[in-house]
């Protein structure tokens, strides 16, 4: 896990697996609740070290869920972790009804969201788990963005009495966090570049990609805000208003169906405080076939893509 | 005894504790207007036996760690459950009357935030036995010697997620887990067997590895006997109670109508008539 921090191209699902582990190691009410996906998610060295304390209920998503609210009331504090669009499309109703309304202190990992499974096509991939998630009554949200955010959330929430909601990501990314610590802080945006220019609102994976379309606005002699917003609820209303007060207009990017995601998110508090013009960049629909880069080429979720974006932003207002 | 043992010791406190609940259950959805009193009447029996003479409970500390876990996982059976709490203790009797009303901690369907008692909020079907399930792994886990028991509707066996969860419990040898299913026959509205049967349900359950019993789930002497007989080790237990929805009242018995129907003042005279008539 120590050397994530500064390895370019990690996986944000081992540093979830390790840091699951470290806390099973010092708490013995940390469980971990699956649906096959012991490989996927990358649990094979949990499952090693506490064969007793992973469940695994097979491919039936909904009882996995509702498993996990009966451990949580047993007194164990549950890490369900299965491919995001299973967990949360497939059992929804046991999330809202069992967990959330419920308030079971169940940890929901969503793995591999938004487009990761890229030519496996839309049944695998999760565009519509924040939005779908966002309108339950006031749960946890987060987007880390590289593995030592991971690490700092998984350990957030092992802490925290309560549900939480978090994506794990499958894509290789490199740190944003630049050694920040902690890395992440619940409710908190980390303004990762500062510029009067234009704002650039990201998650997860599409965290590095603004900080690369910062570079080329840089090139063009726009200076970009850039905000890394892994807490989507409760959301960083200050640091939102402020930014659009700087600079005006905000472009949000997500790997995910911004209608009711990070840009809804961002929308509904700027229409409220401080009407912005903005653009919502995100995953809008169903993908065509292709691999993720491919994918992410097709939705503008690139550099280029995202800078372009910022620049007719710009020439609007 | 101590104050976590069963209230009841002889058959007839139980049926006596029955039919309280079913008074209870009837004024209280009479009071608010709105209820789901057929449902009620065919799970009353089964509450009694269970909040009367198995569940060991605190109701003066409702989280108590080594409490029997219940859950009323048809939801819509709320004023009995309710009734059944109130009468074991974990609320005032006179709450009932808020049942339904604004801000009441007795809403239409169970949860655990606002009634003590409740370990779940159930009202969608096919909830609770995922959640029973995972709380007799989680007593498994900790070399508890707690019980967990699940009522289940029997129109609500209709739900796939049921199935995952008879499947995985079997898988797991959780022999400190009972279902109940309230087998009254109705669903909301029509009779399950026309809408999308459920027999042979015991050779289903069975099939599924479950040591299964077919009952009267009127029959409290019986019910409590077999909850009491040892489990067969590693193997969940599931009793198919069968019932009458609406049970003991003569214009209630049998009618999908009144899954959810309001009775007026002068129903609610002539069930209470009849139910404690018979009783007397």
């Amino acid at each position: 896990m120590s050397g994530a921090s500064t390895a370019a191209g990690y996986d944000c699902r081992v540093a979830f697996a390790d840091t699951l582990i470290a806390l099973a190691r010092a708490d013995d009410r940390i469980v971990a609740v699956c649906n096959d996906s012991v490989g996927s998610s990358n649990l094979g060295g949990f499952r090693e070290e506490f064969p007793e304390r992973l469940i695994n209920v097979g491919i039936a998503e909904q009882n996995m869920v509702g498993v996990a609210a009966g451990l949580a009331n047993a007194g164990f504090i549950p890490f369900v972790s299965a491919a995001s669009p299973f967990l949360t499309g497939r059992a929804m109703e046991q999330i809202k009804a069992d967990i959330v309304y419920s308030g079971a202190n169940v940890k929901l990992c969503g793995q591999s969201p938004g487009v990761s499974y890229g030519e496996l096509g839309p049944t695998h991939h999760s565009i519509e788990d924040l939005a779908w998630m966002r309108a339950l009554d006031n749960l946890p949200i987060v987007v880390p963005a590289d593995p030592e955010q991971t690490r700092a959330a998984v350990l957030w929430a092992a802490a925290f009495d309560g549900p939480v909601f978090m994506r794990i990501g499958r894509h290789r990314v490199r740190s944003v966090s630049d050694g920040r610590d902690p890395a992440w802080t619940p409710g908190r945006a980390e303004v990762l570049l500062e510029g009067d220019d234009i704002t650039i609102v990201a998650v997860g994976t599409m965290v590095e990609v603004a900080l690369a379309a910062a570079e080329h606005l840089g090139r063009a002699g726009v200076h970009a805000r850039v905000l890394n917003m892994a807490s989507i609820h409760p959301l960083d209303r200050d640091a939102i208003i402020e930014s659009a007060r700087i600079t005006g207009g905000i472009v949000t990017v997500e790997e995910a169906v911004p209608r009711g995601g990070l840009g809804g998110a961002v929308a509904e508090l700027l229409a409220v405080e401080h009407p912005t013009r903005m653009r919502l960049l995100g995953t809008h629909a169903f993908a065509p076939t292709g691999n993720v880069d491919f994918l992410f080429e097709h939705f503008s979720l690139t550099p280029e893509g995202v800078a372009r974006a910022a620049q007719d932003l710009m020439a609007a207002t | 005894m101590d104050r976590h043992d069963p209230p009841c010791t002889t058959t007839d406190e139980i049926t006596d504790l029955a039919l309280r609940i079913r008074i209870g259950s009837l004024q209280t959805i009479a009071n608010a207007g709105l209820g789901h009193v057929g449902g009620d009447f065919s799970v009353s029996d089964i509450l009694a036996v269970l909040y009367g003479g198995i569940l060991r409970v605190d109701p003066s500390d409702p989280q108590w760690p080594d409490r029997d876990r219940f859950i009323m996982s048809k939801g819509h059976a709320a004023a009995s459950l309710y009734t059944a709490l109130a009468l074991r203790g974990f609320l005032p009797e006179s709450e009932l009357a808020t049942f339904a009303g604004p801000h009441s901690r007795l809403g239409g369907h169970p949860d655990r935030s606002k009634t003590p008692g409740v370990e779940t909020n159930t009202g969608p079907l096919g909830h609770g036995l995922p959640v029973g399930v995972g709380m007799a792994i989680g007593a498994r886990m900790k070399g508890a010697t707690w019980r967990t028991y699940v009522i289940v509707g029997d129109g609500e066996m209709q739900e796939g997620s049921n199935w995952e969860a008879i499947m995985y419990a079997a898988h797991r040898g959780l022999d400190n887990l009972t279902l109940l299913v309230d087998r009254n026959r109705l669903q909301q509205g029509a009779g399950t067997e026309e809408t999308n049967a459920l027999d042979p349900l015991d050779a289903k359950l069975r099939a599924f590895g479950w040591d299964t019993t077919v009952l009267d789930g009127h029959d409290v002497g019986t019910l409590w006997d077999v909850l009491r007989q040892p489990v067969i080790p590693g193997t969940p237990r599931a009793i198919v109670a069968e019932t009458v929805k609406g049970k003991g009242v003569s214009f209630m018995e049998g009618l999908a109508a009144w899954h959810h129907r309001v009775p007026t003042d002068e129903q609610v005279d002539q069930a209470i008539a009849e139910l404690t008539g018979a009783r007397s």
